[in-house]
């Protein structure tokens, strides 16, 4: 990791040996290309020039740009791979370099399971124009019309029945400088390679940093490090927008090895990504500024967060679920159904607060300078950690470099800025680069925590068992509430993520939204609403199939109905055409939907296995970030009563697939980090302070703990890319739930399981 | 002044002896291969062999390892990869990877005092580390085939 300033423009060229061409590295107009963005997508001044994405050295290293930010999704190697595939090139000759934050690269906010959806296009049309382009320069060379050149494995080839007497191939470094003089071809002069002729995409590979994890030689946002750096922990108010009323550091700088203790600039609400405020101490070495900062005697003010009570919260929002809220949807008229009388069913769920709880806790090393800046941030936006940095020091935004080394895991936490701008904010006090860690203590305390929610659902079951109404109110404090504090009610994106987009085939469908004032920052944790929703809805599904006095399976089934697509309209769905919601090219196909909870039941054995005795089975199915998924989950109890994961099937429709082993992986984890949030997860507040701080009240799953088999089927498909990192978590908990039921005969109608004594 | 042997090459340290050995490694010696996840033990993300014992270098005083021989993820790879990375690579294991380097040294630990673990001395060996990724199958298929291939 160099300490060297660099440019922003001259990040890329940086990247290359003396004598390395970039592809038609002059100047394109923005938006030239703009075309091949997914317009849906928020690309269009990104410039699609083949060398914003790869290079060409002379020796024939083909150098590949990664924009996102490699968090364990695998999007490091995966969307590289696409560009190889295009270009034909030998991936043992590709090296992966990774981007700073710039704009150029369209967004690099590495959230939502969107990267390969809004990418893959642009990545393909990348490599198969600089493909062309060699492909033209070879024909040059030879003089031979380019249709009798053909690009295959790092090399352009005359085709067998010209070849005779000419050279027989050229490689990618012999025509990287002939090919970089060439003007950009036009898009319709470009052939993509057809789907057969993929040699990378839909097949497995490791990811590319795998060696360098194995070592100890893959860096780390924790591990960054540049000459003269100092290191600071800083003492966070314990309650949100708590200010510090006094302190004493006397003892604090007599810790050897602590140079300063500054005290940062006070909270104001909205929370947004600034940071909380509070004492930093810094010193030369981590755990001198960790002594130092235990040294400290800080007098707070606490603020108007003071009176947080999570139990006292719990009946406030559980309340509010029973009472009439603002209506989300609506087809026919479930109130009038549900008075009609009948068969009603009724359910609370509640679901609490969670951490997001990375292994790598948040870090950010920045090195301010009078005129510029630059940082290294395990951060999964680094154009907003560079854009928040320059705020806070008051820089323009292209004078801060923003680097990404590898995220410890993230979930969502590392999209918000908060530790990058302390960073900055003590390197300017210190006049010196500060990389501020935060400890476990400090990750858990002072998270952007996922939403806790109450749910209140009434359904009327027909003569068949199958719903005529379903009532559906959620409330949960919105995460529209960290950047306005006026904000009480879900955004369409937090209700669309599992809760009006309710694909069932049911004629009168009321779903609303009541409102619910927050006291912690809340923010994205891996498939955010869709958590709770799922849990809720998809539970409530079981209890009515027990309650029609039919199998869960072929109930879900029913529930979903004939094979259709479902007008989003039906749905109030709003669907602006944004990166985490979906349009024309992701219909919502019940076919889908069917083919996965199938798939899922039949791997699993559903019809063989004879639950009771402790035994269960459960199932739930889900659909999000346009990925259908359905989970098969079986369980027993312990001889300790407590529930033991002994099976998970998990069946997923993502359309096309870039990686299939890292897509199998990714589902392998959403079911451990499922069951994590379902056995044991929970953040309370008392006093308006959270009460967990590490892996001993906040704990995870073990290996002891976790499901102990994971098995993943990907449903074959030539749709287009879906979500891969995010949509396993959210159908793992209900169908753990609703296994529960099978096997003890109690409905599990609040998370965490450690409550009912089963975890 | 304390003494101590780290991947083999012997140093000396005049700081403060309550310092772990984590911080040690991380900041003074720049083996940045070794993790900080919890600071209490909790996590495993930090472990390192003492003398050939798995221990958590972030509650392990510099005090306390005094006079031992320690061995990081940096050392561990002789020339060639250790038998255990080799398996980890074979398997897939690591997703974000943050956690493996304690995974790795505490499952070659493992596998020194047995060399065919059951399913049982795996989890009991291996439930103080712990992976958010959710990788804990692949761990435990990596060991088997590291076991098989007769890993020491």
């Amino acid at each position: 990791m160099s300490a060297a300033p660099v440019t922003r423009r001259r990040f890329l060229e940086g990247v290359f040996s003396a004598g390395a061409f970039v592809l038609c590295a002059g100047a394109l107009p923005r938006g030239a290309w703009a075309e091949l963005v997914n317009p849906a997508l928020p690309l269009a001044d990104t410039a699609f020039h083949p060398s914003v994405w790869l290079g060409i050295e002379p020796d024939g290293t083909v150098l590949i740009v990664a924009a996102r930010s490699e968090m364990g999704t695998g999007i490091r190697t995966a969307l590289p791979r696409v560009v190889a595939d295009e270009l034909e090139a030998d991936w043992q000759r590709v090296r992966i370099v990774q981007a700073i934050g710039d704009e150029k690269y369209g967004s690099q906010d590495t959230d939502g399971s969107h990267s390969i959806r809004s990418f893959f296009e642009v990545m393909r049309w990348a490599g198969g124009t600089a493909r062309t382009m060699l492909t033209q320069a070879a024909a040059a060379r030879w003089g031979v019309p380019v249709e009798q050149c053909e690009a295959r494995l790092h090399a352009v080839h005359r085709r067998a029945s010209t070849a005779a007497g000419g050279d027989p191939a050229l490689g990618y470094g012999e025509l990287a400088a002939a090919a970089a003089r060439l003007p950009l071809p036009p898009r319709e002069s470009v052939r993509l390679k057809p789907r057969s002729q993929w040699r990378y995409i839909g097949h497995d590979a490791p990811a590319y940093d795998l060696e360098a994890i194995c070592t100890g030689q893959a860096g780390y946002g924790m591990d960054a490090r540049v000459p003269d750096m100092l290191f600071a922990a800083v003492a966070h108010p314990p309650v949100l927008g708590g200010t510090v009323a006094g302190y004493d550091a006397t003892a604090a700088r007599a810790v050897a090895g602590v140079r300063q203790v500054v005290e940062l600039p006070p909270f104001h609400f909205p929370a947004g990504m600034q940071p909380l405020g509070g004492v930093a101490v810094i010193a030369d070495n981590t755990w001198a500024a960790f002594e130092g900062r235990r040294k400290l005697q800080i007098r707070w003010d606490d603020g108007p967060n003071a009176g947080y009570d999570s139990a006292a919260y719990r009946q406030q929002l559980e309340a509010t679920a029973r009472r009439p809220g603002k209506v989300a949807r609506n087809n026919g008229d479930a109130l009038a159904e549900l008075a009609a009388g009948g068969q009603i069913v009724t359910a609370d769920y509640y679901a609490p607060h969670l951490a997001h709880a990375s292994m790598e806790p948040p870090v950010a090393l920045v090195d301010v300078r009078a005129d510029r800046a630059e940082a290294w941030v395990p951060t999964q936006d680094p154009q907003g950690a560079q854009a928040a940095i320059a705020a806070a020091i008051g820089l323009p935004k292209d004078k801060v470099i923003c680097h990404v080394p590898l995220l410890g895991g993230a979930f969502g936490r590392k999209s918000m800025h908060d530790f990058a701008v302390e960073a900055a904010l003590l390197s300017r006090a210190a006049a010196r680069p500060v990389k501020v860690v935060w400890s476990r203590e400090d990750d858990i305390k002072f998270d952007y925590y996922h939403s806790v929610a109450a749910m209140h659902f009434e359904a009327k079951l027909g003569g068949d068992g199958l719903p005529t109404a379903w009532l559906a109110r959620t409330v949960f404090p919105p995460i529209g509430s960290t950047f306005n504090d006026a904000t009480e009610y879900g955004g369409s994106g937090e209700l669309g993520m599992g809760f009006t987009d309710l694909p069932f085939a049911i004629p009168n469908v009321r779903v609303e939204n009541g409102p619910a004032h927050g006291h912690l920052r809340i923010g994205w944790l891996r498939s955010v609403a869709n958590i709770y929703h799922a849990f809720g809805v998809e539970s409530f599904a079981d209890e009515l199939a027990h309650r029609a006095g039919r199998d869960p399976l072929e109930y879900l089934l029913a529930l979903l109905g004939p094979d259709r697509i479902v007008d989003p309209a039906l749905l109030s769905v709003d669907y602006k055409p944004r990166p985490n919601a979906g349009n024309n090219p992701y219909p919502i196909d019940i076919a889908r939907y069917r083919r996965v909870v199938e798939l899922a039941a039949e791997r699993a054995g559903w019809g063989k296995f004879k639950p009771g005795n402790g035994r269960g089975i459960g199932i739930a199915v889900h659909r999000s970030f346009l990925t259908y998924v359905a989970s098969v989950v079986q369980v027993h109890l312990d001889e300790n009563g407590l529930v033991r994961i002994d099976r998970v099937d998990t069946a997923l429709d993502a359309g096309t697939v870039v990686n299939p082993i890292n897509v199998r992986a990714q589902f392998e984890g959403a079911a451990v980090f499922g069951a994590s949030l379902a056995l044991y997860g929970e953040i309370t507040a008392k006093n308006g302070a959270v009460e967990q701080a590490n892996f001993d009240t906040y704990p995870v799953c073990r290996i002891q703990q976790a499901p102990a088999a994971v098995h993943v089927h990907i449903v074959a498909s030539d749709a287009p890319p879906a979500g891969v990192g995010e949509p396993g978590v959210p159908p793992f908990a209900p169908a753990l739930c609703n296994a529960v039921f099978a096997a003890t005969g109690r409905r599990i109608r609040a998370l965490p399981l450690v409550h009912a004594g089963l975890a | 002044m304390l003494r101590i042997k780290v991947n083999g090459r012997d140093y000396s340290f005049n700081g403060d002896p309550n310092m772990p050995l984590l911080w040690y490694l991380r900041d003074e010696l720049r083996l940045t291969g070794t993790k900080f996840g919890c600071g209490a033990a909790l996590c495993g993300a930090c472990t390192v062999h003492q003398d050939g014992r798995p221990i958590r270098s972030c509650v392990a005083s510099m005090a306390r390892v005094a006079g031992s021989e320690i061995v990081t993820i940096e050392g561990l790879a002789n020339g060639e990869l250790h038998p255990v990375q080799r398996a980890w690579i074979a398997e897939n294991v690591p997703q974000c990877g943050y956690c493996q380097a304690g995974q790795i040294m505490q499952a070659v630990a493992l596998l020194r005092a047995h060399p065919r673990p059951s399913d049982a001395q795996i989890e009991e060996a291996m439930s103080g580390n712990i992976c958010r990724c959710g990788t804990y199958q692949r761990i435990r298929a990596a060991i088997k085939a590291a076991a098989q291939g007769g890993a020491q």
